[in-house]
């Protein structure tokens, strides 16, 4: 790694570096089953794509075969967990400066085992410069690419596939980013591809896209005319010259022609008025870095100018830049975001794409692999495996390089099923997960970040715990801790790395670090036993409810919901109560909960609500093993059947902290039914169904949720959606080492919404949501708003979040919400 | 005498400079507003009346008939002849209500200060020995000289001749210095005694302002500052309804890419409007016109022939506007570009591009080999290339947008500089598949200058 970093970034011109020495573990990983290949090689830098599989440990549960004894064993666990191997699909994208096209073609060579690629897609400007030498090192067909072609297929998949691809760019503003949440309709937009010239093209669906028009002033012109007048070769260089320039010395501004005048005329003094005007005299030196100035002004006014003009004449209002005048440099980001804000005065936003350099790559690979049917998937970004946004300091920039070399990585993984918005969403286009941006909030990512820094110690535990037979368990730990440490001292830098910060990014990043690392499931026996633990208090919880009166077990259900919040089995204190006596300590958890009225406390409304006719259907997300889903949730569910409500409870596909999996749910429900009629009947006769959420985070988007309502619906269900949201001690700021993977499918953790559940949502016509716990209904969802009603229940168990929201530690969120009619 | 400019070395011989990108005038945000795209331009004013358009009261006391633009063009062609139908009490009253002598027109761009001067030709006997001395000394300057100073220069080939103006029979004279004379010509003025004639000073362009306090402080003189672009509509208007002697002030180019077959024509501009007017200065200023006092500034860009000719400059080290054409005419820029056949190795026919297009201005100069290979020549003309063509295409989509069809460049970029009008016309042509024609006007840079003579004809 350190080698290829160092001898990389000093090289130059058009000589390739054979010398260097790839580090495989890094940057060409998973290239023994790499299939399909797509290369795209433009002025400086080649994009390799391929696609590749890997093999994943992933936790399964099953139950045992009972046959009755189940009382009688009072020391078994309920079901038995196995690890098993399982195949993912994987994308993978690398960048690197052309300088290194031959020892990487030359290692490729070496390291393919695969024998079936015959042919490679090749696209960008070197496409034909470097086809004799792909022929000749891989002895693939070299298969030519449209280069516009690609790159529209490229930017309509990472718009589609990629949260947070696109963002605005506001130089002085902190954040300088600025993230959009992903439309549901990409289509139509501009993309103005500023490489050697400019081309400007109108995409209009998949598949439909027009060349209307372009300029020849482009990033050749700023590079081919700066090096004529200022003798310096690269771009980069040319670009850090501007940076330091001023272009006034150079430019003719309108306060040079109009003298003083221009306060008291309302004109703006410092506009340009012509370019390079002052430079009309041979009396006079101008410097280098004034001249690259007026220069990269000159350049990107004109293209801001004529994307404004192209906009306005098809009416278009998005616009994306990218090409390699673009990629991520901060100056002329800006200069263009200047330029478009001037001319079109505000109407037409500037928008880039974090993988901007990746789309023709993307696009050439997609070409190649139309058979498969690429699209059909969605895919989603690994965090584990991908560089991020490099920064926009010089400074860190250059460290960066030393660490991970002048190569870039992107990696996607194919989601097992396609994800789709949840249909009870009030409206999906305005819909933002995220509570807080911590992109916008340093207060709360400094907090966040070395919350997540003190826990890691608990979590690199709990992952070696998890897994007591395996002799490399320890070392692979390490290497999670490096590379989560590495992420977040990256995150630190640069926030924005891999778009929006939100403490769900952070969760599921973590959940990618540690899948890589072949943690599938740390948490699985600690929820095993939790499980256990739970069902054998099951009947006691049901009986001592149906004591109560109706209002009062109205309020003691609300109260157990919230009191499987509040404890965690990671927290010694609490899980050394629950193992001597559980019900005990599922009493003394509903003690430690807040007195009403609670911090947000609707519970009247609720309670009004539920005198009077019941729901047709509630949709429930719940969230951890255990105490939470059995005593806490169950007991809730089973009170909503009885009023003739179903109820949909959905769990999530994979693993992710203690958080019940749908395979585990299974179990759960299974063990659940053989005690308690209601809960039988309701899964025999489909009014209870257990679904999943097809995501692996501790939080939830709703944004995406799956259509196709198929095989995934195993057990019986009808009527209410209630989501439960919790997570919050997991993070590890109160009850550090909370943390829990557990991985069921080959997914990828991630926090979209099962097709299926999408379906089942609209076939029963669900008209309550019910959303439990601080990662689903306070870190994300908090202000979500539906179309039907709905219950957002937390406990805070963060003390500093609590005093943020004004309240205390263990405070309660209980936000009954109806839509507005 | 012949000294009143100064002692620059170099003559920049360019023009109007107009504001250009980016910017915008204050109060006109609306007016250029994206919102109006595609919107077609109604054919009379009445439509125009509630747009957000700049519109310019008329002067209450109009011109006499031979200086208004309207008036004079029902005479045309070359409707350069006295106002006979004139009535003799209507030349009492002009009589009384024009301006002493001399008219002058003044308009001080970023580069170049044009000044247009009447030179009356009916002066009677009596009216002679009335002059005084200094408006003798300066008639007599003005016009026995065609150069002044080392870098004064009079267009003699542009002078109008025989013009009837408020009812006074002259010759129109074409004058321009570089702006960086401008306090040399202030110093002249003071020389002259210019004050003592109670002459008013009709001024516009940025220099007008700029300039306005040392008028005032060492010329002893009152500026009348005027809008620019107000004069420039007005001027054009003028000139081209008193046509160019006896021929058309407006013309175009046929075949403008053969060099064999290529011609320029005269145009009859006898339905002026609507009309896109592309002021190509030291910056590109680019207005809709409607009717002679409805127009908008559309947009601007910094990219004009400042731009050329500082570029120039750095590149090849050259020292005039002149030189730097020539250089330009010699040089092949094919060298210095990339084409589009550079890359596709002929058409890109996904995109329906022609091999010979352009697809990265100066992109050859990205490789260092290329870069040692190019003469000075070759930079020139890819320089005036590529300001051409983007010139040409933001006017070809700013067309587009106000949907109007013709298109006439002026402006002192234009001057002498054949290969810049035939690219505009070619360009135009080709790329909007023959639906906007580009047109030229003999007077190219001068027209706010007589803009501003015409204002100062308005003054009671």
């Amino acid at each position: 790694m350190a080698e290829c970093g160092a001898s990389g970034s000093g090289s130059s011109g058009d000589s390739l570096d054979k010398s260097i020495t790839l580090p495989p573990d890094e940057i060409f990983r998973n290239l023994e089953n790499a299939k399909r290949f797509a290369i795209d090689i433009g002025g400086s830098l080649t994009k390799l794509a391929y696609y590749s599989t890997v093999q994943h440990k992933v936790a399964k549960v099953r139950s045992f075969d009972h046959s009755g004894k189940d009382t009688e064993q009072d020391h078994e666990p309920p079901y038995e967990i196995s690890v098993q191997e399982e195949i993912t699909a994987r994308l993978h994208f690398i960048k690197f400066e052309n300088t290194y096209i031959e020892a990487c073609l030359d290692f490729i060579k070496d390291h393919l085992v695969n024998t079936e690629t015959k042919v490679i897609q090749a696209t960008g400007g070197g496409a034909y410069k470097f086809k004799d030498l792909i022929e000749e090192k891989l002895r693939l067909k070299v298969d030519k690419e449209d280069v516009m072609t690609c790159l529209i297929k490229g930017c309509n998949f990472v718009l589609k596939n990629i949260p947070h691809e696109a963002f605005m760019y506001q130089k002085d503003a902190d954040p300088e980013f600025r993230f959009q949440t992903n439309h549901p309709n990409i289509f139509p937009y501009l993309l103005v591809n500023i490489g050697s010239g400019v081309s400007i093209v109108k995409v209009e669906t998949e598949d439909e896209f027009e060349w209307i028009g372009g300029s020849s002033i482009g990033g050749g012109t700023f590079w081919g005319l700066g090096a004529l007048l200022t003798k310096t070769k690269k771009f980069d260089e040319l670009l850090h010259l501007a940076s330091k320039g001023q272009h006034t010395n150079v430019d003719m501004l309108v306060q040079d022609i109009y003298g003083g005048a221009c306060q008291t005329l309302g004109l703006s003094g410092t506009l340009i008025a012509s370019s390079f005007g002052k430079s009309a005299t041979a009396d006079r030196e101008f410097s280098k870095e004034d001249m690259a100035k007026s220069l990269l002004h000159m350049i990107s006014n004109d293209i801001g100018q004529l994307a404004c003009l192209y906009a306005k004449l098809h009416h278009l209002d998005r616009v994306y830049f990218g090409g390699f005048f673009i990629r991520g440099h901060p100056v002329t980001m800006r200069t263009i975001t200047y330029s478009i804000n001037f001319f079109s005065k505000g109407e037409v936003q500037a928008l880039f794409l974090r993988h901007e350099g990746y789309l023709g790559a993307i696009g050439a690979f997609l070409k190649g692999a139309e058979q498969d049917n690429p699209n059909q998937y969605s895919w989603g970004e690994n965090y584990a495996g991908s560089s991020g946004l490099r920064s926009s300091s010089p400074e860190l920039c250059l460290a960066q390089r030393a660490r991970s070399g002048t190569f870039d990585l992107l990696e996607m993984d194919r989601l097992a099923r396609p994800v789709v918005d949840l249909p009870l969403l009030l409206d999906p286009s305005s819909y933002v997960p995220d509570t807080v941006d911590l992109t916008e909030d340093p207060m709360a990512r400094k907090y966040w970040l070395s919350c997540f820094e003190e826990a890691l110690d608990g979590v690199v535990k709990r992952a070696v715990a998890s897994q007591p037979d395996s002799i490399d368990a320890a070392e692979r730990a390490e290497k999670f801790r490096q590379k989560y440490w590495n992420k977040l001292q990256t995150l630190r830098h640069q926030p924005f790395a891999y778009g929006t910060l939100t403490v769900r990014s952070l969760l599921d990043t973590r959940e990618h670090c540690l899948n890589e690392f072949n943690f599938p499931d740390p948490y699985s026996k600690v929820k095993q036993k939790e499980n256990g633990v739970a069902l054998k208090c099951f009947q006691r919880v049901i009986q001592s409810l149906d004591a109560l009166g109706w209002e009062e077990r109205q309020l003691a259900l609300v109260e157990g919901l919230l009191a499987g919040n509040v404890f965690d089995w990671g927290a010694k204190a609490v899980s050394d109560v629950l193992e001597s006596d559980p019900q005990f300590g599922f009493e003394e958890a509903k003690r430690k909960l807040q007195e009403r009225p609670w911090l947000v406390d609707s519970y009247n409304d609720w309670l009004q609500r539920l005198k009077g006719p019941p729901h047709k259907c509630a949709l429930i997300f719940a969230d951890n093993s255990g105490v939470d889903i059995i005593l806490g949730v169950f007991p809730f569910v089973r009170e909503l059947l009885f009023r003739g409500t179903e109820v949909i409870l959905a769990c999530n596909s994979g693993p992710a902290l203690n958080d019940v999996t749908y395979s585990e749910s299974l179990i759960v429900a299974e063990r659940i039914a053989a005690m308690d009629p209601i809960i039988h009947s309701a899964l025999g006769e489909e009014r209870l169904l257990l679904v999943q959420t097809g995501s692996s985070s501790p939080c939830l988007d709703l944004s995406l949720c799956t259509s196709k309502a198929t095989s995934q619906l195993l057990l019986v269900p009808q009527s209410l959606v209630v989501l439960e949201m919790e997570m919050e001690s997991l993070i590890g700021g109160l009850f550090p080492g909370t943390l829990s993977v557990i991985t069921l499918d080959p997914l990828l953790p991630q926090s979209r919404l099962d097709e299926g559940l999408a379906a089942l949502v609209r076939e029963r016509a669900a008209d309550l949501v019910v959303i439990e716990g601080m990662g689903r209904a306070v870190h994300t969802n908090y202000h979500a708003a539906l179309r039907c009603e709905s219950l957002k229940l937390a406990v805070i168990k963060n003390s500093w979040l609590a005093d943020r929201l004004g309240g205390r530690l263990f405070s309660v969120i209980f936000k009954y919400e109806v839509p507005a009619e | 005498m012949g000294s009143w400019l100064g002692r620059q070395r170099r003559l920049l011989r360019m023009g109007a400079c107009r504001l250009g990108a980016p910017m915008e005038r204050h109060g006109r945000a609306a007016a250029t507003s994206v919102s109006s795209a595609g919107e077609p331009a109604p054919e009379g004013t009445e439509g125009r009346r509630r747009e957000p358009l700049r519109r310019r009261a008329s002067s209450a006391s109009e011109p006499a008939a031979g200086a208004s633009a309207e008036g004079v063009r029902r005479h045309r062609p070359g409707s350069y002849s006295g106002p006979t139908s004139v009535s003799r009490q209507r030349v009492e009253s002009l009589r009384k209500k024009r301006p002493p002598f001399p008219w002058f027109g003044l308009d001080i761009g970023g580069t170049l200060v044009k000044l247009v001067y009447f030179e009356p030709k009916d002066i009677t006997a009596e009216e002679e020995e009335e002059e005084v001395e200094s408006l003798k000394s300066i008639r007599k300057y003005l016009t026995s000289n065609v150069a002044y100073g080392s870098t004064g220069i009079r267009d003699v080939h542009l002078e109008l001749k025989d013009l009837t103006l408020c009812g006074r029979k002259g010759n129109l004279h074409f004058i321009r210095f570089p702006t960086h004379d401008m306090p040399a010509f202030i110093q002249m003025g003071r020389d002259k005694n210019f004050s003592s004639l109670h002459t008013v000073f009709c001024a516009t362009g940025g220099g007008a302002y700029k300039f306005e306090q040392d008028f005032l402080t060492i010329g002893d003189l009152q500026l009348r500052k005027l809008d620019e672009l107000d004069c420039l509509i007005k001027g054009i208007l003028y000139i081209d309804s008193v046509g160019f002697n006896g021929r058309s002030q407006c013309y175009y180019f046929e075949n403008p890419a053969d060099s064999e077959k290529c011609q320029k024509l005269p145009f009859d501009l006898k339905n002026p409007y609507p009309l896109l007017l592309v002021n190509i200065g030291s910056g590109v200023s680019i207005l809709a016109v409607y009717s002679k006092d409805n127009y908008k500034r559309v947009t601007g860009t910094s990219l004009g022939g400042g731009t050329f000719f500082g570029l120039c400059c750095l590149l090849t080290g050259c020292t005039t506007f002149e030189e730097a054409l020539e250089m330009a005419s010699r040089g092949d820029s094919t060298k210095v570009d990339k084409l589009v056949r550079d890359i596709y190795g002929g058409d890109y026919e996904r995109f329906g591009l022609p091999g010979w297009a352009v697809a990265s201005s100066f992109g050859n100069m990205m490789s260092k080999e290329k870069r040692e290979a190019v003469s000075k020549e070759d930079l020139a003309r890819a320089t005036l290339i590529t300001i051409t063509n983007n010139i040409g295409s933001i006017a070809r989509m700013c067309a587009l947008n106000e949907n109007i069809n013709q298109v006439v460049f002026v402006g002192n970029f234009l001057r002498i500089n054949t290969i810049a009008m035939r690219l505009l016309a070619y360009a135009l042509d080709y790329w909007s598949k023959g639906q906007l024609k580009a047109l030229f006007s003999e007077h190219e840079g001068y027209f706010g200058a007589v803009g501003a003579l015409l204002e100062l004809l308005k003054i009671p």
